[in-house]
């Protein structure tokens, strides 16, 4: 699946967007920040405070419990600060 | 009639006169007009910043703003509704955000157009960041907008 990350996770990450396969055991967008802050220095920081994070699943708000399975685009966000 | 919403994300500055006429223009319908503006400051939290730079979620930001002017289509008697929003850097006193609501009485255009901006603020896939003496820093989003939002979830 295709992941985006936007405003400060995509500054801490480095990259707007990459290809994953996680893992079958992987299975809500909760899972998923947890794995991907397992995997280096700019994730974890990225994903230091969960609890912040916003995201959205094929362009749509989505909660943390919310199923990953079948997910074209999985985006990860800070709280939105337009208007 | 079936009313469509005008709404577009551009670079660009937008003339808030002429998107208010283009509105109305040639209508004997419409009573009332109602327009916010959100203004870029030149300062943030006692702090003077030389820009604004406005970053998106292209495709979800239209998808968002879409689905909450389908809202206030379906909550309120509206004859047009424009909704403007700028990405990119943007100056002190520059323009970056616009709602235009039209209505035949002035109560439909008011409301819609506080909750279509409250909902810009809160869930449509944008961000702000500052450029100040310290260096550019994101902002950071206020609890005062989510409890501007939910006041207008139906019970």
């Amino acid at each position: 699946m295709k992941v985006k990350y936007f405003a400060w996770v995509r500054e801490r990450i480095g990259k707007a967007e990459e290809t994953v396969e996680p893992p079958a055991e992987v299975r809500t967008v909760g899972d998923l920040i947890g794995w991907l802050a397992a995997r280096g220095e700019t994730y974890a920081y990225a994903f230091e405070k969960p609890k912040v994070i916003r995201a959205a699943i094929d362009q749509t708000h989505v909660k943390p419990d919310a199923a990953i399975l079948g997910a074209r685009e999985i985006a990860f966000f800070p709280p939105m600060t337009g208007g | 009639m079936t009313v469509a919403a005008t709404i577009r994300i551009q670079d660009a500055d937008f003339d808030v006169a002429r998107e208010i006429a283009d509105l109305s223009k040639g209508r004997i319908d419409i009573g009332a007009v109602v327009s916010f503006s959100g203004i870029c400051r030149g300062s943030e939290q006692g702090e003077p910043i030389a820009a604004l730079t406005l970053e998106h979620y292209p495709g979800m930001a239209e998808a968002e703003i879409q689905r909450h002017a389908d809202e206030a289509l379906s909550r309120w008697p509206l004859q047009g509704l424009t909704v403007i929003h700028r990405v990119g850097r943007i100056e002190p006193g520059e323009n970056i955000v616009l709602v235009v609501t039209a209505s035949a009485h002035r109560q439909a255009a008011f409301e819609a157009a506080e909750f279509l901006m409250d909902y810009l603020k809160t869930s449509a896939p944008f961000w702000k960041r500052e450029e100040s003496a310290r260096g550019p820093s994101w902002i950071e989003a206020r609890g005062h907008d989510d409890a501007a939002a939910a006041r207008w979830t139906k019970s």
